[in-house]
């Protein structure tokens, strides 16, 4: 009975926990604009949406790795399963939930949008000192 | 973390010359996780400290810190006292367990006072958030190895824990500088 109880308040913690972390790695992105060349690379013309989060991580994991963002990333994709589940049970249930859910799908968008573009910029850079060094 | 890296490290040397099902790994892996939790349990009372600094409440906190460990300590061995053979053995492993519970409270009393607090500083919130997920994951697959001693998730979740925490925290010491600031009830609150 106790060893429920202790399981039923760290899941509880854990989940909180995990959210909140979450929604931290997605605060410190939101401020972060992305840049033109970036823009045109991931094919975002307008605002990022939830639905462009899976072809936006594609994309980063198909760029070389800058370094210190795996983790990260990792968090975030686990997140945004998170919030697709939570979509699929309990948004029919409470629709005033929806919104709320699409919001943060989309922070995990432009997200994967800020971690694409630092990786193309890290990319160019890279390029640039191979052909300088080739030179 | 530095200890607890160095008690992973050794944990690591003995778990490849002795095995995994050997009896040196396996006293060796719940001695040192005791020793993990009361160094994590001070990196707690440490965030506290950072928390409350303009309050001045250092000396309460150490006392109170010392107070709820021994605590802990009398209570885990009320528990066990009634096996006489492996005493301490069952001392450690309830200790741990028990700290682990008592690092969850903890923690997510750090929390409430985070967002209470208004406290802006993103690495120490990055900080809380991934020692209350650690302690949270580990405190649960404790209960769930005591509900259901065979599942085999419950091997999982404490290593991949404890790999999660050093990472979590380097990243957030490379990656956020020391000046950087959150709005932590954007963090904390579901509506923006």
């Amino acid at each position: 009975m106790i060893a429920a109880l202790i399981f039923a308040v760290s899941v509880a913690a854990l989940l909180q926990f995990f959210v909140s972390y979450c929604r931290s790695v997605l605060a410190a992105s939101a401020k972060a604009q992305l840049s033109e060349q970036g823009r045109e690379v991931a094919g975002i013309s307008g605002s990022v949406t939830g639905d462009d989060f899976r072809r936006l991580i594609r994309l980063v994991y198909l760029c070389p790795e800058p370094g210190g963002d795996r983790n990260a990333i990792r968090a975030v994709r686990a997140y945004f399963r998170l919030l697709r589940l939570v979509r699929a049970g309990i948004a029919k249930l409470v629709p005033a939930t929806a919104d709320w859910l699409e919001r943060e799908c989309e922070g995990c968008a432009y997200f994967a949008a800020v971690a694409l573009d630092r990786r193309i910029s890290f990319s160019r850079d890279l390029m640039a000192r191979q052909m300088a060094n080739g030179l | 973390m530095l200890g607890s890296l160095v008690l992973s490290i050794c944990r690591f040397v003995i778990f490849m010359r002795s095995g995994y099902t050997s009896s040196e790994y396996v006293y060796f892996y719940y001695y040192s996780d005791a020793v993990d939790t009361v160094l994590l349990y001070s990196c707690i009372m440490g965030l506290y400290q950072h928390v409350l600094t303009e309050m001045g409440v250092s000396k309460y906190l150490r006392v109170g810190s010392i107070l709820l460990l021994g605590g802990t300590a009398l209570v885990s061995l009320l528990l066990v006292r009634e096996h006489t053979n492996q005493l301490t053995t069952r001392f450690v492993v309830e200790l741990s367990q028990n700290l682990y519970f008592v690092g969850v409270v903890l923690t997510c009393l750090l929390w409430g006072t985070v967002v209470k607090l208004r406290e802006t500083r993103t690495r120490l919130v990055q900080l809380v958030l991934a020692l209350g997920i650690y302690f949270s994951a580990s405190a649960g697959a404790y209960a769930l190895r005591n509900m259901a001693p065979d599942l085999k998730i419950t091997m999982f979740v404490p290593p991949l824990a404890g790999t999660f925490l050093p990472l979590a925290w380097s990243c957030t010491f490379w990656k956020i500088p020391e000046e950087a600031r959150l709005a932590t009830a954007r963090v904390a609150t579901p509506n923006r």
